[in-house]
């Protein structure tokens, strides 16, 4: 097959359609951002999708290079923008291993919070435009409109909405307001009551059922040959999660289920999201029971140094596992940073998933994976 | 669902239960809507410029960078360039300059707006608390020479 | 049976009074005048004005609605600014569509390309012309409205497919395949539905129709052959919903995949005529829906005579917009309500559900007609 374009593989069908390419992408309503797909179809069926990335690549790892360990926090917001808070901690817990910082009980329960908070508004975000790929344009608003209230607690606490750099080393950068835990009980109180209404709307319609339900099957194997993580990986049946399996904060003693289908199919992928909202509810609301007083900082240390080797810390994000693997040298910067993004392992299983299937369904897969671009390209 | 997986008894279920559980969950997903669309409370929208006096950020929001300052206009920098190596970003030029009596203080504070992403790090890096972020958020300009801006607006003391 | 004895009031009215007219104008002019001629032909340009004003008239009100009620669906406002809750907001748009350059990019078919956004406001015109607004307020009366009506929706989809082919995108091609395909499936059910209340009613046109439901309120079809009229009913909403190409079974337009689909490539006017040909079409659906259904002009009578004389001296062309416009909330509802199916899943519909429920319910039309299993 020498004449195909680069990146296709499959051998011709033989059939009464030719084939011809599509370029989805880097421009489309529903790649997410510039991820550009170039898809090979005989008619409406794809016989092979072939991902393009790198239209927003800034360079990160390598900006890092020349930045300080605190301001690294910083750029990490910058890859998934719909949960910063999350890609903050796993950078701290990298450098906290590596520098040996211990962090107090309070800031671990501010942490553990705020992450979940930001699960949910990921989460939020992925129901709203699965519905709104799908063509239920209301949808997309609906979800929006409860993330944009998780986002004004971040405003209240770390002073942006989005790009929320709260995190440090040995804890959080400054303490919560007195308002911050009644404001998330009157928040999780809103949001059991919204779920439900929501869940109606669209969990059981028949036309979302028909097209996701067996659409884009992802087999267990297949899920751990492309590094699928998160819920991906979770809804083919991998039972991994590395708030379960390899605990960080103070995961280990709270009590949460790690919601796992076996389809592997949009549908599942669809469920398990909504399982995890209600298990983060879980998690926030025993948080808030046990909330401790005390300090929320170790210790000061603006620029501090890592002793030389390299350190690993992985956390699991809203979209999967989010790794961190830092290298120093001993210096005030580090010599290399390398960030594992969900995403990426994510996406580059949509040629598998979509194999066989119609334009209309890359659309529901790609929703399904919920990819965010910049945490791809970083 | 592949129907080509089914045989005829199971596509005969699955084709009577979508005829019947699919009207009512269609109806059930109406119900929602109809029921947001009747209730004017619901909405969450504002009425941004025309709100513009009842609305307040919250206190921790990172807008644009400001000096403290008393109220003759004098601020506390030092000009020790604590912020200028904190910035990721290099938006911060700290510019000292001699007093008379030949000690090192400020000049001039050049803020480079443009390059900016309030991250915060200077106003947590600055052991004076000589900075801190405004609450303002409307930045439009048309001329990019406008985010280039000089914060002191008297020298420092030292 | 229903003969059209009522006199068309705007064809009619000049019919017969313009050459009684003539006769009070001055002798020398008298004699330059081919009477029933000139007559035939203030006749014609008074219809012509008359189905602009009824065809574009809703529009503006229509667009506006959308609005309001998505926005209102999704807890927002919708368009404030201009005049008192964004009343206005629409001359700004039409404003800003007509200043916009009517650009065709390189290797399009020119003369399809154009040849597209005009023939896409044919068909909701013809359609209009046939509707009874009110007693005797009709263009024409055919006594083949109905085969018409489904004849002329043809044009629909031929606009959509040139649009699709001439624009020379393959989005837009795609797209002009799926609506061929799309809407040459719902034609049938659409033309079947369509078909049983013509059996029901005993009159292809529509002013039989509305006539066989003249009486209170349960003589409108959805009511007078009961469970059987509701379910046409609501097999005539979904069967139209995919006749118009609207969402949830715009699989054409389909912004989430084929970004747009057939009018991708427009821009400006030749765009804003497939808007307007979107808008006109969802009120000539609701109209036939009005007529076929609801009962067209006729007050929902509730049968004690001092309420039904008020309701009566209420003119039927308020009646009649009052159920249209209920119709038009009824569609907006299910636009912003429900996720769009797969094509291929929307030809399953069609084909192993709408299909046989409704050929399942032209039998039963049947057996209603020949037993007589009305409500009283």
């Amino acid at each position: 097959m020498s004449n195909l374009p680069p990146g296709f593989r499959e051998p011709s069908v033989e059939g009464e359609f030719e084939e011809y390419y599509l370029n989805m992408g880097p421009q489309h309503p529903s790649t997410h951002g510039a991820l550009r797909l170039v898809i090979r179809l005989t008619g409406e069926t794809i016989i092979e999708v072939v991902p393009h990335l790198g239209y927003i690549h800034r360079g990160m790892e390598k900006q890092a290079e020349n930045l300080g360990y605190t301001q690294y926090i910083m750029m990490s917001d910058r890859q998934d923008y719909l949960t910063a808070i999350q890609n903050n901690l796993g950078v701290c817990l990298a450098l906290e291993k590596g520098a040996g910082i211990g962090v107090p009980e309070r800031a671990e329960y501010i942490r553990v919070i705020m992450t979940e908070l930001g699960r949910i508004a990921s989460h939020l975000v992925f129901y709203a435009c699965y519905g709104g790929d799908l063509g239920g344009q209301t949808v997309l608003l609906y979800g929006f409109k409860e993330r944009e209230m998780i986002h004004d607690i971040f405003e209240e606490v770390t002073g942006q909405r989005l790009t929320t750099n709260f995190f440090r080393p040995g804890g959080s950068r400054m303490d919560v307001p007195d308002t911050f835990i009644p404001r998330v009980k009157a928040f999780l109180a809103h949001l059991e009551k919204t779920l439900p209404d929501y869940d109606r709307l669209l969990t059981k319609n028949i036309a979302l059922v028909e097209r996701s339900v067996g659409v884009g099957k992802l087999t267990k194997e297949q899920a751990l040959a492309y590094g699928c993580s998160g819920p991906v990986a979770r809804a083919s049946g991998v039972n991994y999660d590395v708030r379960k399996n390899d605990p960080y904060s103070i995961y280990s003693s709270l009590d949460f289920n790690v919601p796992v289908m076996y389809n592997g199919d949009c549908y599942d992928r669809y469920l398990i999201r909504w399982q995890e909202m209600y298990e983060s509810i879980k998690i926030i609301k025993q948080c808030i029971e046990k909330f401790p007083a005390g300090p929320y900082r170790s210790k000061e240390k603006p620029n501090f140094k890592l002793p030389a080797g390299s350190f690993y810390a992985a956390s699991e994000t809203a979209k999967g596992l989010y790794g961190t693997y830092v290298v120093s040298t001993g210096g005030a910067n580090p010599y290399r940073i390398h960030t594992r993004s969900p995403s990426f392992s994510n996406v580059s299983a949509v040629n598998a998933m979509a194999k066989g299937e119609k334009i209309s369904d890359l659309v529901t897969i790609l929703a399904s994976i919920d990819p965010v671009i910049p945490e791809i390209d970083r | 669902m592949n129907d080509k997986e089914l045989n005829t008894k199971e596509y005969a279920a699955k084709y009577i239960r979508n005829c019947i559980e699919g009207p009512i969950n269609l109806l059930k997903g109406l119900t929602v809507t109809t029921k947001y669309m009747l209730n004017p409370k619901k909405i969450v929208t504002e009425q941004y410029p025309e709100n513009k006096a009842t609305l307040k950020m919250h206190e921790r929001f990172r807008g644009n960078l400001e000096m403290v300052e008393d109220e003759n206009g004098d601020n506390k920098c030092t000009a020790c360039g604590m912020c200028e190596r904190a910035c990721p970003n290099a938006s911060i030029n700290v510019l000292p300059t001699k007093n008379i009596a030949g000690k090192k203080v400020l000049g001039k504070y050049i803020y480079h707006f443009g390059s900016c992403t309030q991250c915060g790090l200077c106003v947590e890096a600055c052991p004076f608390g000589a900075i801190h972020f405004a609450q303002g958020f409307e930045f439009a300009a048309f001329n990019p020479e406008e985010f280039e801006r000089v914060l002191n607006k008297k020298e420092g003391r030292g | 049976m229903y003969t059209p004895s009522n006199p068309n009031i705007v064809g009619d009215f000049v019919r017969e009074w313009v050459p009684n007219l003539v006769a009070y104008l001055p002798a020398t002019v008298q004699g330059y005048i081919p009477s029933a001629e000139i007559a035939a032909l203030i006749n014609v340009v008074i219809c012509m004005v008359a189905m602009g004003v009824a065809g574009i008239g809703p529009v503006p009100v229509l667009i506006y609605m959308e609005r309001k009620i998505c926005a209102h669906i999704q807890c927002r406002l919708g368009p404030m600014r201009l005049g008192p809750h964004g009343v206005l907001q629409l001359a700004a748009d039409i404003m800003k569509l007509l200043f916009k350059e009517v650009y065709a990019p390189k290797s399009v078919q020119t003369f399809l390309y154009y040849l597209a956004p005009i023939l896409v406001v044919t068909a909701p015109f013809l359609n209009l012309c046939m509707i009874p607004f009110g007693k005797n307020l009709q263009v024409a009366d055919l006594d083949i409205a109905i085969p018409f009506i489904i004849a002329v929706n043809g044009f629909g989809i031929l606009s959509t497919m040139l649009a699709g082919w001439a624009s020379n995108n393959k989005y837009s091609l795609i797209s002009g395949m799926r609506s061929g395909a799309q809407l040459i499936s719902y034609e049938v059910s659409f033309a079947l539905v369509l078909l049983l209340i013509v059996m029901l009613a005993g009159s292809a046109s529509l002013g039989g129709i509305t006539e066989s439901q003249s009486g209170n309120f349960w003589d409108w079809w959805i009511f007078k052959a009961p469970v059987l009229g509701l379910l046409a009913f609501v097999m005539f909403l979904i069967s139209s919903t995919a006749e118009l190409n609207r969402a949830p079974f715009d699989v054409a337009e389909a912004e989430q995949e084929l970004t747009g689909g057939h009018h991708t490539e427009y821009t400006g006017m030749a765009f804003s005529m497939f808007y307007l040909a979107e808008y006109i079409n969802l009120f000539t659906t609701c109209c036939v829906a009005t007529v076929c259904f609801l009962g067209g002009y006729n007050a929902p009578c509730i049968g004690i005579a001092a309420v039904d004389g008020i309701l009566n001296m209420v003119p039927g062309i308020v009646w009649f917009l009052a159920k249209a416009f209920f119709m038009v909330v009824v569609y907006m509802m299910f636009r912003w309500t429900f996720v769009r199916p797969r094509t291929d899943l929307l030809m399953a519909l069609e084909w192993k559900f709408l299909l046989p429920v409704n050929l399942i319910m032209l039998v039963l039309g049947f057996v209603f007609v020949a037993f007589g299993l009305f409500l009283p």
